[in-house]
């Protein structure tokens, strides 16, 4: 059957070459493009979507948060996406580059957190950590331990250095890379709000903000910190076969995986369902897609994609999404997004 | 420097043993990297057979429906669309309860749902569509199984471990038991991964769309490089004169053969997408991309090919009064031409195993629909699954090996014809 239409096409190719003409007018599916952390819970409600059938399944692509917002940007018309997802809000430059080429207005739809987990082997010990020794044992550069404010190369090899109650290992922890927004959320929650124990380099960050974000946001480079690639997966089978090691990656990732690694308690906390959505935890983030106005009503079923993201059977508590490990939102923040989303179109 | 016979002799019999000794050594050394190179493949294959074979074969549950009108058509008056949405879950959860009638409380119901897949829905509905005539009627269906139970099944969930370490709970797991042991639950031959697109849901998840895609794509790649090539191979070897213009040609193609593949993913963005106006995630434009990637190697391979044929032939062609077009359509061409679709098949197996470009131009997608044509969103084996090694569901790391098990099964299709076909074509002299 497609080997007739495809030798066709192959035929039909060069008119089609010439014509140039791809009234992409048609385009009867909805183009979604961003985060590959939002990606597995935007393609499970397009299947879904899909599978109900009145609407083609839509496309949705992997490309990260800042890639999408470029895609997204480039302007208003069926070759361009309509839906950016994105583990992070939008930033102020984006708004303005889209502005520019006339996307104007953008409907923001928070769909719920993601936990950043720093997990081990579970023939481990359990890591108790603070914010304040992850900093400690990731940074670049640290404060000099006699309490004037040098700064001193990262001295730490071993985490009883930084702590006597953390067991003798030596410090390797894999990571995700600079490009991926996993990295540059753990670098946000975790290494800033760990500099901030410092009162003398949270002052810097009024006086002399660059250095503050060179002081918090260097990750170090002699091998206590290594940088795994995007993979989660390739994450998690590391920490399996070094038990010595610690990993950083989202908390579904150690969902699917709890039976052979654990999730370090974080100032305290667990990295738990229950704490993720409360918020007790304190490495979550919020994940967003973001929706094009001018495309709803021209590209069909946009408006019912986002009905069936927000409805309760995904996002609800007990939804697909939900089990596919969402950390859904509360049910006030569910009620408010529900009402932005009503109307999408201006 | 005079010396005797007996002399010269002398002095070679002693070299003798040590030139044998070089030589032994010598072979031994190739053996050797021979025997590394294959234990490799041994190594790549064995691992990829023993992680992915268990993904061609799925569990299955044969459940007792009824499509009861009461769910389906509480009024009475539901039109086909209706009944494409109705909730058809219900059925599902409601018929496993009756295989299991002690099963009380909506957590319990939750769990022994969770046995199925949520196709299983899907599969009611869809056969309800087919014939509206069984709405009332009661049929034995054969449905997936969730990924859990299909791993449980395969041995890839440890039932030792404490239950709040287990992706299976032991409720469930009396349950399965329950199920195996009257035969209606059961591992058979997994058809939806030959037949299905892209999903989400692991046991649903299938290779067709991206075997399509792939197809598609790369009709597409060689329809266009291969024509291209070969008049730009037989132009430059046959006709152009030797200058400096053919002279920086040369070195262009030379060193374009060399750009990293993202180049031209970039360029394929640039050109294709925005200047053109082509569609986005298309086979169309992954031809295209695919293209400028494979041609220089296929011009590259096809020169050396026509280089190879002696120049003999050519002057017994010209001599014998052939013009020159027909000296390399006749002569030239057909005996260069295993060379030339060895390097098409070389450039193809690298067009077939390239992600980078393909990221660009938005063929890194998640589409569940099989592509219909050059213009449908796609999506290509080599993606297909770093998109599967890159999700946190477990049972996608056997589907991700059994891809690739696809993709090198592909590459040695490719190869055998290519093969085959230069055999047909080889002529020695």
């Amino acid at each position: 059957m497609f080997t007739k239409r495809a030798l066709l096409s192959v035929l039909v190719v060069p008119a089609v070459l010439g014509s140039a003409a791809f009234a992409q007018a048609g385009r009867d599916y909805i183009s979604a493009a961003g985060s590959s952390t939002v990606y597995p819970f935007a393609t499970t409600v397009a299947e879904q979507f899909g599978k109900a059938g009145k609407f083609k399944t839509p496309k949705i692509e992997s490309v990260g948060t800042g890639g999408g917002f470029k895609l997204f940007c480039n302007g208003v018309g069926a070759q361009y996406t309509d839906i950016s997802t994105a583990s992070r809000a939008i930033k102020a430059s984006e708004r303005d580059s889209c502005a520019k080429a006339g996307v104007k207005d953008i409907v923001e739809v928070k769909i719920g957190y993601d936990g950043i987990t720093v997990a081990n082997s579970k023939k481990a010990p359990l890591f108790k950590l603070t914010r304040k020794e992850l900093y400690l044992a990731l940074a670049k550069q640290v404060p000099d331990p006699d309490n004037t404010q040098n700064l001193i190369a990262n001295p730490y090899k071993t985490w009883n250095q930084i702590n006597k109650a953390l067991p003798a290992y030596k410090i390797e922890v894999l990571g995700p890379p600079p490009t991926s927004g996993t990295r540059d959320a753990f670098v946000e929650l975790v290494m800033q709000a760990g500099c901030n124990n410092f009162a003398w380099i949270k002052a810097l960050k009024d006086v002399d903000e660059a250095r503050f974000n060179k002081v918090c946001n260097s990750i170090r480079e002699d091998g206590g910190y290594v940088e795994a690639g995007e993979n989660d997966n390739l994450i998690v089978q590391k920490l399996q076969s070094n038990s010595n090691a610690l990993g950083i990656f989202g908390y579904s990732f150690l969902e699917e995986n709890i039976s052979q690694i654990q999730g370090s308690t974080i100032d305290g906390v667990a990295p738990t369902f229950e704490n993720i959505a409360t918020s007790t935890y304190p490495v979550s983030r919020p994940l967003y897609f973001y929706v094009k106005s001018a495309h709803v009503g021209v590209i069909p079923g946009i408006q019912e994609f986002v009905n069936e993201f927000v409805s309760d059977r995904s996002m609800g508590a007990e939804g697909y999404l939900v089990n596919k490990g969402l950390v859904p939102l509360s049910k006030d923040e569910l009620a408010k997004v529900r009402k932005t989303v009503a109307v999408l179109k201006k | 420097m005079n010396r005797s016979v007996a002399e010269t002799r002398e002095r070679v019999e002693k070299s003798l043993k040590r030139r044998r000794w070089a030589e032994l050594r010598f072979k031994t050394y190739g053996l050797c990297a021979v025997l590394l190179g294959l234990s490799f493949v041994v190594l790549l294959f064995g691992s990829l057979i023993a992680q992915g074979w268990s993904a061609f074969r799925q569990a299955y549950v044969v459940i007792e429906v009824h499509y009861d009108p009461a769910v389906l058509n509480p009024e009475g008056t539901a039109t086909a669309d209706d009944l494409a949405v109705a909730d058809y879950a219900a059925l599902v959860r409601t018929s496993l309860k009756t295989r299991f009638p002690d099963v009380e409380g909506r957590a319990a119901t939750k769990q022994l749902a969770a046995l199925v897949s949520n196709s299983a829905a899907q599969t009611m509905q869809k056969r309800l569509a087919e014939d509206p005539k069984r709405m009332g009627q009661r049929e034995t269906l054969r449905v997936l199984a969730s990924d859990k139970v299909d791993q449980l099944l395969k041995g890839r969930i440890d039932r030792t471990v404490p239950e709040a370490d287990r992706a299976v709970s032991d409720q469930q797991l009396a349950w399965i038991d329950a199920l195996v042991k009257d035969g209606s639950l059961s591992l058979a031959f997994n058809k939806g991964f030959f037949t299905q697109g892209d999903s989400r849901e692991p046991e649903q998840a299938g290779v067709w769309g991206a075997v399509v895609g792939t197809l598609y794509t790369l009709a597409m790649t060689l329809a266009l490089s291969f024509p291209i090539a070969v008049a730009a191979a037989i132009y430059l070897e046959e006709f152009a004169r030797r200058n400096r213009w053919t002279d920086l040609i040369e070195v262009n193609i030379n060193n374009l053969a060399a750009v990293p593949s993202i180049v031209f993913g970039l360029l394929g963005l640039a050109v294709f997408l925005n200047i053109f106006g082509m569609p986005r995630s298309a086979p169309l434009v992954g031809g295209l991309v695919l293209t400028l990637l494979t041609l220089p190697t296929i011009i590259i391979a096809s020169r050396a090919a026509l280089k190879a044929v002696p120049p003999s032939i050519r002057e017994a062609a010209l001599g014998m009064g052939a013009s020159k077009v027909q000296m390399v359509t006749h002569h030239v061409l057909p005996l260069a031409m295993p060379g030339i679709l060895t390097g098409t098949i070389i450039g193809m197996a690298r067009a077939l195993g390239e992600t980078a470009p393909l990221l660009m131009i938005g063929m890194v997608a998640f589409i569940v629909d099989v592509p219909k044509g050059l213009t449908d969103p796609a999506t290509v084996l080599p993606v297909q699954i770093f998109l599967w090694a890159d999700s946190p569901e477990r049972a996608f790391i056997e589907r991700t090996s059994a891809a690739i098990l696809v993709l090198l099964l592909f590459l040695v299709v490719m190869n055998a014809t290519a093969v085959i076909l230069r055999n047909r074509f080889e002529r020695r002299w």
